[in-house]
């Protein structure tokens, strides 16, 4: 256990107040009655903007001296309740959620990095995720290393003195790899920058980066917290607990700002001047905002995130084990199996289950993959994951497409990988499909 | 015995239970700022005009700026300076100073009314906390009145902000 980890559980006391389980909270959170109506459903406040009480409560407002609502593109109160369900559930301070995962990842380092700056990324990533950091952002002055992550210390290998931040996936996409969040926690921790852990593919119900000493976390949440595939969204949910001006190395949360008037973001907000920041600069002046009608969407699929998360992951791995036993699958890369190499570290950080995405390794490389991905009747043939419905894919001529073929085998999307997301359907109709495509592969 | 009653018979500083901040803001009327600053972009301007806004007569203490006026109030040298009453006196200064404060605060409670002394957000002071509440006063660290404020009357959750708040009924109104 780190001191981190420690640094925010005060010492038992009688006026502890009461810890809510995690499924109340996924129902509850961020969700009061509305005050005015008493609506018990959170509405969907389709508007753009909110009237002032005067000039005054105007430039109060404009000047982040008063909470209220100005303009949708920054804060809406149904983008609001989602935001703090998302981050009572990872147990954050703060959230901002934002148009899609990959803005949500955009608009995290923004707050964090100057031009001329880097970081150091885990090399099994999301594909597109790869391209953003690796090529996208390199446009904007920022420069990503990207390690192999099944080796702890290759963060601190590639450290620099520029180096301001560590992403990895927790569960990694395409699928299969653990990473070890707690030793390269430490790393970071040493190096006085903040771990960002995606948990897009755990979500806070199997996996819990803070605990571990991640100091912000990434979500999209068009996967399995939204969960039925209908609704693009993203979230930056921040710890609260990374001091921003130890090493002074994050002027932008601890100098006077000049895109707020000189305001110093981490000594006004505290413990949560990150979020403060992320949205009053980076989503203000960049824009990618989530609409009340997706805030919605997914607020009501994060209700049931516990009860689907459940059956996902006893899904996948019943799908899993049966691929395993198939005369034509080469090797199945599924955290949950025994013959996985990540087994121990799933125990560790996915006690309640590995997730349902994985990969497979089909016999015949590339010709057969995409035959097999096109056979499938019942698994649906698209690039997302996380929904209801399951979903086959063969990264290699698709998600991996644009990477070279070093990066490709790297990021775990060679020739002969099929990647699943296990859906809630009947787990004996899912194998039933894959048995018949299987047979055309 | 109601929560307030039971939450201040164990009190620990660690946690304070919405109810007993709920009852001091719903309480007090006037607030003593010690540390209070005329610049716009400070924490405790920030927090004066908040809580201005919100119908608390917030009286500035600054020996700086004495004699001059911060948000259309003047600005007093110390707590002994403020010709009228107060109930709660809201410090902004390190947790060593604010000893001394609570010690004034102890020393004028009865004259001036005052109920509560409230310590900013990074500030407590354990010793003199035990000096206030022994003097029946009752006593907040670590805490913003202004985040307390919109956080239990719901206006916090605007920034995406972990409440912490789990609850079937409507917000109370906190001046009620």
């Amino acid at each position: 256990m780190t001191d981190r980890k420690n640094t925010p559980t005060p010492p038992e006391t009688d006026d502890a107040p009461r810890a809510f389980g995690f499924e109340t909270r996924a129902i509850h959170a961020g969700a009061r009655p509305d005050a005015t109506t008493g609506a018990r459903s959170t509405p969907i406040y389709q508007t753009t903007s909110f009237v002032f009480d005067d000039v005054d409560h105007a430039a109060s407002l404009f000047n982040l001296q008063t909470f209220g609502y100005i303009y949708s593109r920054l804060t809406n109160p149904t983008v609001s309740v989602l935001e703090e369900r998302i981050a009572n559930l990872e147990d954050g301070r703060g959230a901002v959620a934002v148009a899609s995962g990959h803005a949500a990842q955009f608009i995290a380092f923004y707050t964090l990095l100057e031009p001329g700056d880097s970081f150091i990324a885990s090399r099994n990533l999301y594909g597109g995720s790869l391209t953003q950091f690796g090529i996208t952002f390199k446009r904007l002055g920022w420069t990503c290393h990207f390690v192999d992550p099944t080796d702890p210390e290759n963060f601190a290998r590639a450290m620099t003195p520029d180096c301001k931040a560590i992403f990895v996936e927790a569960l990694a996409n395409p699928g299969g790899v653990v990473v070890d969040l707690e030793a390269i926690a430490e790393i970071a921790r040493a190096h006085d920058i903040p771990l960002i852990v995606d948990n897009t593919l755990a979500t806070p119900y199997l996996c819990r980066p803070f605990d571990w000493g991640a100091d912000i976390v990434i979500h999209s949440m068009t996967k399995f917290i939204g969960g039925h595939g209908n609704s693009m969204g993203g979230a930056v949910v921040e710890s609260g607990r990374f001091d921003w001006g130890r090493a002074g190395k994050f002027p932008s949360l601890t100098a006077p700002d000049p895109a707020y008037h000189g305001l110093t973001f981490a000594e006004t907000f505290g413990d949560f001047g990150f979020t403060m920041k992320a949205r009053a600069v980076a989503l203000r002046d960049f824009g990618p905002t989530l609409s009340p009608m997706n805030a919605f969407l997914i607020l009501q699929g994060v209700e049931t995130l516990p009860l689907r998360m459940e059956r996902h992951a006893a899904n996948a791995l019943a799908v899993a084990r049966w691929l395993e036993a198939h005369p034509k699958v080469a090797w199945v890369s599924y955290a949950g199996l025994d013959s996985s190499p990540y087994r121990e570290l799933a125990k560790k950080y996915l006690p309640r289950g590995a997730g349902a995405v994985f990969t497979f390794g089909v016999e015949g490389g590339f010709e057969a993959g995409v035959r097999l991905v096109e056979a499938c009747e019942l698994f649906s043939h698209l690039a997302n994951i996380g929904d209801t419905r399951s979903l086959i894919l063969h990264p290699a001529s698709t998600t991996h497409r644009q990477l070279t073929d070093e990066q490709r085998v790297a990021a775990g999307a060679g020739d002969d990988v099929i990647r699943l997301s296990v859906g809630l359907e009947t787990v004996g109709d899912l194998i039933a499909d894959l048995d018949a495509a299987l047979a055309r592969a | 015995m109601n929560d307030e009653e039971r939450a201040r018979r164990v009190m620990s500083h660690e946690h304070y239970p919405d109810a007993l901040l709920h009852g001091i803001l719903s309480r007090c009327r006037t607030i003593a700022m010690v540390g209070a600053s005329a610049n716009w972009n400070r924490p405790s301007y920030f927090a004066m005009k908040y809580l201005q806004a919100k119908g608390y007569r917030v009286i500035p203490v600054n020996p700086g700026k004495a004699g001059g006026e911060i948000l259309g109030e003047r600005v007093h040298a110390r707590l002994s300076e403020i010709p009228d009453p107060f109930d709660l006196v809201d410090i902004f200064r390190n947790s060593e100073a604010a000893g001394g404060i609570v010690d004034e605060a102890i020393a004028l409670a009865a004259e001036k009314g005052i109920k509560v002394v409230w310590m900013q957000l990074g500030v407590r002071n354990d010793a003199a906390a035990a000096r206030a509440e022994a003097a029946g006063l009752v006593v907040v660290m670590n805490r913003c009145p202004k985040i307390e404020y919109g956080r239990l009357s719901g206006e916090l959750s605007w920034g995406g902000i972990n409440t912490g708040i789990i609850s079937a009924k409507r917000p109370r109104p906190i001046r009620a």
